[in-house]
Formats: structure tokens, sequence, C-alpha cells
């Protein structure tokens, strides 16, 4: 089956992975722009990750038969640093019309500070102002709860922010409902350790429905799986569901999301493998 | 939308798996009482891990999620007008 994985870091990853996930099924990916591990000394550096972002890593992924997408912002880890986060969002309209970009994100809260809100609050001001969507990366573990709370009442307080052009990523039992009951989309991120399987991210599914929703592998320099996703769809076929359910979350419904992006120009596979058939 | 699998089929195919997890749990909690009396049973996260296994005994088809609330921080209403 074909699928799309909307959240993994490919930067983090080997080309040997692209290969994989194309074995796999993959076709296209986006790439939230996010934290390196270490807190970065400078504006410049990002501006070069925007660089590779844009430029470098979806030729690299074009090597695999890929499609790469790509959000950009300062992520909330180093959004603490309020300075520094400013003189990032100044540079990130320059790339906004590069033919990948598809909006501002991994944008959100890491610790649920007041610093990281502001910073949050002033990336949506940016993506409103220049009409992006917006994808956003919710606490783990014990955060996440009140964090992605505190996202909903910000997105709510702003009266120019769509919910439909906005994905809360990162959703579990307790915070699928908040996300998914104000109209904003959701994403499930499959972890091979302490936080959602696929197979409770198949639970979920089964209570909430396929709506707005889809999963994704959040792959990074971390203990992570860049093929979680057919690990899902693996896990729903056992459990007996049709395959137009599953390819509705793993292909469908990134298509249908993305699609709002005006950057967002995808090729069909059958098209890219150059079969000549429509 | 549920589920196309039976109570009876989910457990068939689940049983070993819930058995080895609660083995998995069993012998962790052991662990921390094998290795000795450092004060750490009057660590809060041991009482937590306590409460969560107690839920798990309670009726219901939302576990997972009293067990995800169970661990969360607590979510202040009118944060933002502070
Ligand atoms: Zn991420």
């Amino acid at each position: 089956m074909y699928f799309i994985d909307p959240h993994v870091h490919m930067i983090s990853r080997t080309t040997d992975d692209y290969e994989r996930m194309t074995r796999m099924g993959c076709v296209a990916i986006s790439e939230p722009a996010f934290w390196a591990g270490y807190d970065r000394g400078s504006a410049a550096s990002f501006h070069d990750y925007f660089r590779q972002l844009t430029e470098f890593e979806p030729m690299r992924a074009g090597w695999s038969g890929i499609q790469h997408y790509t959000w950009l912002c300062i992520n909330a880890k180093e959004a603490e640093n309020v300075s520094l986060a400013r003189e990032v969002i100044k540079l990130i309209p320059e790339f906004l019309d590069r033919p990948n970009v598809l909006g501002i994100g991994e944008i959100g809260l890491n610790k649920n500070t007041m610093n990281e809100s502001t910073i949050f609050q002033e990336h949506v001001d940016l993506a409103v102002r220049m009409d992006q969507q917006i994808l956003i990366h919710t606490p783990h573990l014990q955060d996440k709860f009140k964090g992605t709370h505190m996202i909903v009442d910000m997105l709510r307080a702003d009266y120019r922010v769509q919910p439909q052009r906005v994905l809360i990523d990162h959703v579990e039992e307790h915070t699928v409902r908040l996300a998914r009951d104000h109209g904003f989309w959701c994403a499930m991120t499959l972890y091979p350790t302490t936080k959602c399987t696929p197979a409770r991210a198949a639970d979920i599914i089964e209570q909430y429905g396929d709506e707005q929703i889809m999963v994704n592998s959040a792959g990074d320099w971390g203990p992570s799986n860049p093929l979680a996703v057919p690990d899902f769809i693996q896990e729903m076929r056992k459990r007996g569901h049709s395959e137009t359910k599953i390819k509705k979350i793993v292909y469908d419904n990134p298509l249908k999301f993305f699609s709002q992006s005006k950057n967002f120009r995808f090729q069909a596979p059958d098209i890219t493998y150059g079969t000549g058939k429509p | 939308m549920s589920s196309p699998q039976t109570a009876r089929q989910i457990l068939d195919r689940h049983y070993l798996e819930i058995r080895s997890k609660i083995l998995d749990l069993a012998a962790s909690l052991d662990r921390v009482d094998r290795a000795g009396k450092d004060g750490t049973q009057d660590d809060p996260r041991l009482a937590k891990l306590r409460s969560g296994i107690e839920l798990l005994l309670t009726p219901g088809t939302d576990r997972a999620e009293r067990v995800q609330m169970l661990f969360s921080d607590t979510y202040v209403e009118n944060w933002m007008k502070k």
C-alpha cells in the first residue's frame, strides 16, 4: 500500500532509510523543523538549516523517488530563548515561496512555559499573515494534556486561525478529543518505546473514527522507526480493517490536509514511477 | 466505528502478550524492592504506579485515557489572563 509519512525528520536519517521507505510504499513525506539535539548558537544556523530543508533534502529524497515537503519554524525547546526566536522568525518569510514549503511548524510547547507560549503566538501570527498552514508539536509525557489544552486555548483566542488548516500532532488517548472537537486535524506518532504504539493508534481510530486524523513515525536522531507507518498498516490489517479505511488514514487524509497549501504539488505514484499510465 | 474483531478473537490474539506484560511489571517492582530500602518506598512515583495498577482493575473502556490523566500535570483554566 502506498503511504505518506506526514512527520519525519529525514535530515537525521540515512539515504538507506529513504530506500527502505520507498520499498515499503512511501511516496511522500513532510519534514517539520525541529530541535537538533543541542541548542544552536545563532540565527545563522537556522538559516543554514532552512536551506538544507528546502534545497538538499528534497533532492536527496528524490533520489529514492520520494516527494519531500517541509515546514519551517524555531522549535518549542529553543523558543525559550525569546530574542533568538524572534530573529529566526524574521528569517522565515524569505523561504515561504520555496517549492516544498507547506507552512509553519512544528511549533508548539515543550515545558509549557510563558516564553514558549509567547513565541508560539508569534509564529501563529506569522502563519495567518502569510496565509500558511500550521503543524503543531504537543509536549510528551506528563506535560502533554496541559500543553495541548494551552495550545488549543491560544489557537481559539486568535479569531483569524482556520482550524481545518492546522494539524495538532502527537495526540494520544487523552488529547485526541481536544484537537478534533474544535475542528483541528490531528496526528498520532508511533514510537518504538515509551509513547504511542501501532496497537494503541489503531484503538484510537476504532474509538474516534478516521476523519481528520493521520499517523506518522516522527523518525529523528533518537530511538525511532521510519517504517512505523507500515507497522500501523499491518496492525490494522491484522484486525480486519478494510484496505479503503487504512488507505484513508495513511494516504488520503494527509493528501487532503496538505492540498490546502499552495506549494503542495503532489504527483500520484503511478506517474512518479513512469509506467506511462495516468 | 468499532473493532471488526470479536472479544474472543482479541483475547486469543493478545492473551500471552498481556500475561507477559504483567510479568514485566511484577519483575520490575520486585527489582525495586530487592535493591533494598533507601527511602524509595515513599517516592511519589511509586504511589502513582500503584494507583495506575489499581486503575486497571476498574471496569470501563477508557482505562488507557484514565491512566494518561493520572500521569498528567493539571491544566489551569484561564492561564492566558494571568
Ligand atoms: Zn517532530
